[in-house]
């Protein structure tokens, strides 16, 4: 068989049936073979980034593999984004990369980068595979690297030559990875330890993050918060893995999380920590993040355990697993004061706007997109910076796998593509890219992917002509003097710019501009009744701030509310 | 405090460029690192010197079990080693001088391994502390190049179990895989 042949034979037996590609002089070999068995099928973005973040939107929405694939140079560096951001947020991707050939590397021949050398750091693992008959076996241990464990993204980085050359693959050689060996079990001492921590608590508080969405936790999360009436508070990667609207369930906590969840945690004598990572945007000043409490820690990457913040009693174990063994031999408990305690403090000051503005809020818009479709099969999407705050406060999310952001990297231009790679992941889904002006234009090129692949994603922008967070940055901390931040028409400041539903109606899809509040309503379901890609471009003021706000590196006490 | 980390790698492309890699981009700051083939040609041990307190090591240490192609890292000073380091040092040596320096490397056992009419070329190995005393010893001679390949250790006595704590059991400030 040919290099290319073996390439696509072993992404079968992966059980790939779904990859995406653009393809370069280096990376054509791969997909003329594809093509020819026309049995995987591949989207065609219209930018590498596009593709890498629709791969992992794929993924994010099944806990599959996602695959990319680009040629070399300019094709790889454009993925450098998305595997970046796969690694930062723990997402299974396989990234393949066509090479020049092997007699051509190191002679800056033309689309030449030392891929595998600026990835190195990037990815979970990657390889240059110069040996055709290792081709199959490295395809094997790239899935196997990527979706255990803890999982990322694997690169493989194939020369042209390779992928043209003739060997008689063996798809069943033994994986070569004698030193991966990662830890899904949890230790029965530290279980038992962890239990006996949760029956002393009089505060304990779940602490949830993205490894119990990757780890299929929900339920078991939600058996141990009832067991022992515990409340839970979640990191933006764990959104719905926890019922939104449950008794329990107390918001996203950190830097705009809920006053009330950051409460919970600040006054916690034990924090339930399950798949997170201490994050920054979380903690604040780490020192001082639930410094009254003894802490749990539960993750599958032993490197996690005291990376940010040192804990007493560590788990390296599958969260999901660890969560079955600790709610085995913990006896039901009651917290009816403790949980009371934070509910007053949630209805003293819940997450708020001004409802009776007459001009758009923001999270008016997404306050009424929560009343259309809330509890209904919707996966969300998101850019990054003010709206992405906004829609973690405002979308109620009922379910795992539903509400996908680029948290760790913070990539804008996440939102539509990866809202692409959602939507064929799960058809029977309505997906929406809920999105910001910056952050939509900069993959806006994947609204001809929308169209030519019949994909029908659904993108709600809210247009405040700036790139909000660093205006809000900069109202709070740098005088309001603006500094590039203003993305409009400097001729027509106040008019929104550049036309969206325009640019969707060039490509085809039809779209709708609103810019007034008593429209925004019929807009929003217009668009959800759409059986086609649509573009709702709604005008918003750029004056609101997400609140409430804890300025990086502070604490708790130091929360902005006005 | 210092600590000697032993590494035993797949010997696989660019599998140096990975540890030293993660060991820059992870902003650790290292002493010394040697890495040679074992009596197993398909694998390699590197050694790392690094100084840090238990929290820093802890996370190099785990950091460095995370990459796929370490097959064990060990920290080297939690038990008993032995640690060699080889210097090369050209010393300059007029004939006046010749005797003094000949004197002096005898009595560091350290070898001759090159004389011309003005210079000597020493050859020392030994503990790290032994070599430095001697550099220092042989600065007012004038030493005109050194050269050293940094430490390269073993752990005495039979090879500890590879994985000697179950996963997760340690508490905080210790090594957990």
């Amino acid at each position: 068989m040919k290099g290319a042949e073996i390439l696509e034979e072993a992404l079968w037996r992966e059980g790939v049936d779904i990859m995406f590609g653009y393809p370069g002089g280096a990376s054509m070999e791969i997909h003329q073979a594809l093509t020819r068995k026309d049995r995987i099928r591949v989207v065609l973005p219209r930018h590498e980034q596009g593709g890498g973040f629709a791969a992992q939107g794929f993924a994010r929405a099944t806990g599959k593999v996602g695959v990319a694939l680009a040629t070399s140079g300019p094709g790889a560096t454009n993925l450098a984004t998305p595997i970046a951001d796969a690694k930062l947020d723990s997402i299974p991707m396989v990234a393949i990369t066509g090479q020049v050939p092997t007699t051509v590397i190191g002679r800056d021949a033309f689309q030449e980068c030392d891929v595998v050398g600026f990835s190195r750091t990037l990815t979970k693992h990657n390889y240059m595979v110069t040996d055709i008959n290792d081709l199959a076996r490295v395809v094997k241990e790239a899935f196997h690297i990527a979706r255990t464990g803890r999982p990322g993204p694997v690169l493989i980085d194939i020369p042209k030559n390779v992928q043209q050359s003739y060997a008689i693959p063996n798809f069943n050689e033994p994986m070569d990875i004698p030193g991966y060996k990662p830890t899904s079990e949890p230790n029965p001492a530290q279980i038992r330890a962890a239990a006996q921590a949760i029956m002393e608590s009089e505060r304990p508080v779940l602490y949830i993050g993205g490894g119990c969405i990757h780890s299929d936790a929900s339920e078991v999360l939600i058996k141990l918060a009832e067991k022992c009436d515990i409340p839970a508070v979640s990191t933006i990667m764990g959104i719905g893995a926890f019922p939104a609207r449950h008794p329990l369930f107390f918001d996203m906590l950190g830097m705009h999380g809920a006053v009330y969840a950051n409460y919970a945690v600040s006054r916690a004598d034990l924090l339930i920590a399950a798949g997170v990572r201490f994050d920054d945007r979380v903690t604040g000043k780490v020192s001082e993040f639930a410094r009254h409490g003894k802490i749990i820690h539960i993750d599958v990457d032993a490197s996690e355990i005291n990376k940010n913040k040192p804990v007493q009693i560590p788990i390296v174990a599958d969260a999901r697993l660890a969560l079955d063994a600790i709610l085995a031999q913990v006896k039901p408990a009651q917290h009816r004061a403790w949980v009371a305690d934070i509910e007053a403090e949630k209805k003293k000051l819940p997450f708020r706007y001004d409802t009776n503005a007459s001009e758009i809020l923001p999270q008016y818009v997404l306050d009424e997109l929560n009343n259309l479709i809330e509890g209904k099969n919707v996966i969300v999407t998101m850019g990054v910076g003010q709206h992405q705050m906004w829609a973690a406060q405002w979308l109620r999310m009922h379910q795992p796998r539903t509400f996908m952001s680029s948290s760790g990297l913070g990539s804008m231009g996440f939102g539509y593509p990866s809202a692409l790679g959602a939507k064929l992941a799960r058809p029977d889904y309505e997906v929406i890219d809920v999105d910001g002006d910056g952050s939509f234009i900069m993959n806006i090129q994947e609204l001809a992917t929308a169209y030519a692949e019949n994909i029908a994603v659904k993108a709600l922008i809210l247009n405040n002509r700036h790139l909000g967070m660093v205006v809000q940055w900069e109202d709070r901390f740098y005088e309001s003097k603006r500094a590039q931040t203003f993305i409009g028409d400097p001729r027509n400041p106040e008019k929104d710019y550049p036309d969206f539903a325009g640019i969707a109606k060039a490509c085809n899809i039809p779209g709708r501009h609103v810019t007034r509040k008593t429209d925004v309503r019929a807009a929003l379901e217009e668009m959800l009744a759409a059986k086609t890609p649509y573009v709702l471009d709604v005008s918003v003021m750029y004056t609101e701030h997400v609140l409430p706000m804890i300025p990086a590196g502070k604490t708790f006490a130091d929360t902005i509310y006005e | 405090m210092r600590h000697v980390i032993s590494i035993l790698v797949q010997n696989k492309f660019g599998v140096l460029a990975r540890i030293s890699g993660l060991i820059s981009a992870r902003g650790f700051n290292i002493d010394s690192l040697t890495v040679g083939e074992t009596e197993e040609p398909k694998t390699s041990r590197m050694i790392i010197v690094v100084h840090g307190d238990d929290p820093v090591i802890e996370q190099i240490i785990k950091q460095l079990r995370r990459l796929i192609e370490t097959i064990r890292v060990t920290d080297l000073a939690e038990g008993r080693f032995v640690e060699r380091d080889l210097m090369l040092a050209k010393i300059e040596a007029t004939p006046a001088k010749r005797l003094e320096i000949l004197q002096i490397a005898n009595v560091f056992g350290a070898k001759i391994v090159d004389m011309t009419a003005r210079e000597i070329i020493l050859e020392l190995s030994g503990e790290v502390g032994r070599i430095d005393a001697l550099i220092g010893i042989l600065k007012p001679y004038g030493i005109k190049e050194l050269a050293r390949t940094g430490s390269v250790a073993l752990s005495r006595g039979p090879i500890a179990p590879a994985s000697s704590a179950a996963p997760g059991s340690a508490p905080a400030g210790v090594n957990t895989l």
